[in-house]
């Protein structure tokens, strides 16, 4: 293992971690304001439980998606210093207006919703949690802007060899941005919608402790599943949508990444679209695989005409070969790869199957949140013994849809960190190889990769344990013993409504 | 003045907003065991810094990504130099974030005591390691021509710079006491006037100390300014506390902060990273900053984007204004 492989593995480990919360927070963190919203309209009792309720699991996520972020945010400097300093002039830009725009507000607001239910009036209170969630979205906005800016950098110009940046609006407007920005944000609320969805109908199906009967917080499941299935809904016909855009973009500015979600060995005019693989996928000759195909829906997707031709690894190789090279420069910071050829064909097998497993997996997420209006009707509650179950495991599918997104979305980009943009400014790329910082030794990079992964490692224990010990004890859990109503704002020397 | 001269201006207020606000969260979590002799008691102690906590550690995030932002090459060089200690710091804060939040979810007094200790390390060492990072980066580290740090990954920990880690820890110390006794009332509030004065004259000692090794090793004539004024605040702040002044005891610690910022980034200019190796290699202003629009650009979101800050964030401080006391504190409800 040398710096490169420990860094890549921290940051592909780090990164996916992260965004375990992320999601859970943007999704979750909107869908709390509109229930709080419902109850300052209407007053309803129940419309508070649910605030008070999802509003809890969203704090406990949301603990470690800030601790988790602050690795992200060091970690360029820490281990990708070569990449930090030859696109600081672009990339860094996007980052700090993240910070200065967007965490401020988050975390502020977040403060001011969590221990002002008694010390602001209802309407600023209300006011708080839709600040802290739409700026949740607009970090993201920020973050993507500059991931996108990777994948097709734009807004720049060359000067002495690094890419310096010439228009912010370009970089933020980058059309990737504009695609990837929408889709990911309906990820998240694939992820919130099938994670109420799950919940609620464990807690429909239950029977409460003391009286065998059913919950007395009913209406509150009821309502929570409705919502969450048709969030869950809505959110995937987004998800399609969005990535059919995305497809499109790749196709003119990354098709290496393209051919390598196909594993399409070989141009072809029309081309179809792999629905299953077997054999051998590893081998860009495409000798021995063996693939059930829709004709022509290659060539719909990628150019929205059925008769395009769409480009194969192999010749696409060749391509890339005349345009950016053949052999890696020679630079003793390259270690081995110094001088050696440069290997453009991404991991196969993890482009080809991230890209179906994660269409797979939100697939089955949205087929259980229509089963689950379908099985909710007209005020219906499902009795069947399965379904509780199948709902809960359903939970799960919607992250790993957005883990596989991310993995293929970045795998798919290698041998590049920066990806070379094809109508773009000549000469602006990097190599994942050339990015790595060079004066960190392997020990030290190997520490910090196992150091990390143990602290994540137990994190997600307790996490997981602190969630299920909040669902099951469902409404009471999260509810003042005695009705909320006693505390007015601002009264001389009463008991803080909430402290940790 | 000229941009990258300003951004470096805005790079050393970020720090003095980070130092003066997470100097307080730190200290009060290192107090935790100290002022705090029961659950109750550790609860207020913990609710004073409940709603701001985070907000504060923010101002790190942004510190370093305006350094990424403004000068690449010195985020790049620093962070990459001094990849242990600030390793280190990244475990302490992941553990201190996550313990705020989750020690009051489970009713039980070994849950509680056992997130306690990660709060206590969690407070201590990123204080100590960010100190042993600032002051590193004032006597500068073994780069070369390309910024990368040649030689041993420990090469971050000379004894000068642990001077600068006991400095912002010992500060951090007194500073969080000084909170308490403006944001507590009763009993806590009294214990914790009472520990101020008495750990100040040991705890801030470092700081002087760091103060005086700077301004002979890398200091200016003028830089001979701030650092009396540093130590007058000092005095000043000590002397009001003693009478019971609490909130000009707390300014005067951030006018003390605020001139000991200034001596260490005017020991620094117009570098701001120095190679140990051959001054040819260290990281100035000039050599290190972005591009005149990237800078334009960042210029005018910090415009908009500070004082929106300052005015949200001050108005927190102001809504939760009121000292807490134990007979605030509601009894624990949690599944
Ligand atoms: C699509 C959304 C998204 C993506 C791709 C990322 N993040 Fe993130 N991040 C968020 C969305 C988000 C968020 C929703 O805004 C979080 C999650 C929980 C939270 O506190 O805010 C957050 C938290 C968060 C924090 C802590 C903020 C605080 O203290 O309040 C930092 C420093 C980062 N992130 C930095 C990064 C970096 C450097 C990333 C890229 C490698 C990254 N995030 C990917
Ligand atoms: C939340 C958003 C992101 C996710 C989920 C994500 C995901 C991933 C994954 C899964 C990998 C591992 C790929 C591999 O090991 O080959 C990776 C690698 C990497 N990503 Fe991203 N990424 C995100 C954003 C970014 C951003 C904003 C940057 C900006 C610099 C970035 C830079 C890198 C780098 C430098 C690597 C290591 C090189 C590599 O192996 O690809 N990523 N990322
Ligand atoms: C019909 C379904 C879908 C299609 C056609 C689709 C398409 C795509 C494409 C083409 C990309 C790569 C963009 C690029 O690298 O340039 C992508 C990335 C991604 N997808 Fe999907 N996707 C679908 C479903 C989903 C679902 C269900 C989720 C999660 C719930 C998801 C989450 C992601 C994420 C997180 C990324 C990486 C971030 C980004 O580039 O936006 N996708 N998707």
């Amino acid at each position: 293992m040398d710096v490169l492989d420990v860094a890549r593995w921290q940051f592909g480990i780090t990164t996916v971690y992260h965004f375990l919360m992320v999601p859970l927070t943007i999704g979750l963190s909107l869908l709390v304001a509109g229930m709080q919203t419902a109850w300052y309209r209407t007053g309803k009792p129940q419309y508070l439980k649910m605030t008070k309720f999802w509003g809890k699991l969203m704090l406990i996520n949301f603990a470690m998606g800030v601790v988790t972020g602050i690795v992200q945010e060091f970690q360029f400097g820490m281990n990708w210093s070569a990449y930090s300093r030859f696109v600081g002039d672009v990339f860094g830009a996007p980052l700090a207006m993240e910070g200065l725009l967007a965490f401020f507000v988050e975390s502020t607001f977040l403060g001011l919703w969590i221990f002002g239910w008694d010390r602001l009036s209802k309407r600023l209170h209300l006011a708080s949690v839709w600040a802290f969630s739409l700026a949740t979205m607009l970090s993201a906005y920020f973050i993507l802007a500059a991931n996108s800016w990777m994948q097709h950098p734009v807004g720049i110009e060359l000067v002495d060899g690094r890419p310096q940046l010439n228009s912010i609006w370009a970089l933020l407007s980058n059309s990737t941005v504009l695609a990837a920005f929408p889709h990911a944000i309906a990820g998240c609320f694939a992820v919130a919608g099938t994670f109420l969805v799950g919940i609620a109908a464990w807690h429909l199906a239950r029977k409460h402790r003391d009286t065998a009967a059913d919950d007395p917080d009913r209406k509150v499941w009821f309502a929570s599943l409705r919502l969450g299935s048709w969030v869950g809904l809505v959110a995937f016909a987004a998800v399609a949508f969005t990535g059919d855009l995305q497809s499109k973009l790749m196709f003119e500015q990354q098709p290496m990444k393209m051919a390598a979600a196909e594993a399409l060995c070989h141009t072809e005019q029309p081309a179809g679209f792999s629905v299953f693989a077997y054999g051998d996928v590893q081998r860009p000759d495409c000798e021995n695989v063996k693939s059930i195909t829709v004709p022509a829906l290659l060539s719909f997707l990628a150019n929205g005409d059925v008769d395009s031709e769409v480009k194969g690894v192999q010749q696409l190789v060749g391509e890339y070969k005349a345009r950016y090279g053949e052999n890696y420069p020679v630079d003793a910071r390259l270690g081995e790869l110094s001088g050696k050829p440069i290997d453009y064909v991404p991991n196969l097998p993890v482009t080809y199957w991230g890209f179906r497993l994660m269409i797979g997996f939100g697939a089955i997420a949205a087929a259980a949140a229509a089963l689950a209006l379908w099985l909710t009707r007209r005020g219906r509650v499902p009795r069947s013994r399965w379904f509780a179950p199948l709902a809960l495991a359903s939970i799960a599918t919607p992250f790993l849809a957005n883990s596989f997104g991310w993995i293929f979305t970045e795998m798919g980009r290698q041998p590049f960190v920066v990806a070379p943009n094809p109508t773009g400014v000549d000469g602006v790329w990097m190599y994942t190889a050339q990015a790595v910082s060079a004066g960190v030794t392997v020990s030290e990079a190997l520490f910090s990769l196992v150091a990390l992964t143990t602290v994540y490692g137990v994190l997600a224990v307790v996490e997981v344990f602190l969630l299920r010990r909040f669902v099951r004890a469902g409404v009471e859990g999260v509810m003042p013993p005695e009705p909320d109503s006693g505390a007015k704002p601002d009264s001389g020397d009463d008991v803080l409504a909430f402290a940790y | 003045m000229d941009l990258p001269v300003i951004w470096f201006v805005i790079i050393a207020l970020l720090w003095l907003g980070y130092l003066f606000l997470e100097g307080f969260d730190f200290g009060v979590g290192m107090l935790l065991p100290v002022l705090g002799r029961d659950e109750t008691e550790r609860r207020v102690l913990i609710n004073t810094i409940g709603p701001v906590w985070d907000g504060n550690e923010v101002w790190l995030l942004v510190a370093a990504g305006a350094t990424f932002a403004a000068f690449p090459g010195w985020y790049a060089s620093l962070f990459s130099a001094a990849y242990l200690p600030l390793l280190i710091v990244l475990l302490a804060l992941i553990g201190r974030g996550v313990a705020f939040e989750y020690r009051g979810k489970v009713d039980s007094a070994r849950w509680r005591r056992n997130w306690d200790r990660v709060i206590v390390i969690g407070s201590w060492v990123p204080a100590l390691g960010i100190g042993l990072v600032l002051s590193t980066n004032v006597f500068g580290l073994p780069i070369d021509a390309n910024g990368d740090r040649v030689g041993s990954a420990f090469s971050a920990f000379q004894w000068p710079a642990l001077l600068g880690a006991l400095a912002v820890a010992g500060f951090a110390l007194v500073h969080g006491a000084v909170f308490l006794s403006l944001k507590t009332a009763g009993e806590i509030r009294a214990r914790a006037r009472a520990l101020a004065l008495r750990m100040a004259p040991v705890a801030l000692l470092p700081l002087v100390l760091l103060l005086v090794l700077v301004q002979f090793g890398d200091g200016f004539t003028w830089t001979v300014a701030p650092i009396a004024v540093a130590i007058v605040a000092v005095v000043v702040a000590l002397l009001r506390l003693r009478v019971g002044r609490e909130g000009q005891a707390f300014a005067g610690l951030g006018v003390a902060l605020a001139a000991t910022v200034v001596t260490l980034f005017g020991a620094l200019f117009p570098d701001v990273l120095p190679s140990t190796l051959d001054p040819a290699f260290s990281l100035t202003v000039d050599n290190a900053s972005s591009s005149p629009y990237t800078l334009g650009v960042m210029s005018w979101v910090a415009l908009f984007g500070t004082p929106a800050v300052l005015v949200y964030q001050g108005w927190t401080y102001w809504v939760f204004r009121k000292r807490i006391g134990t007979d605030h504190i509601p009894p624990v409800h949690v599944p």
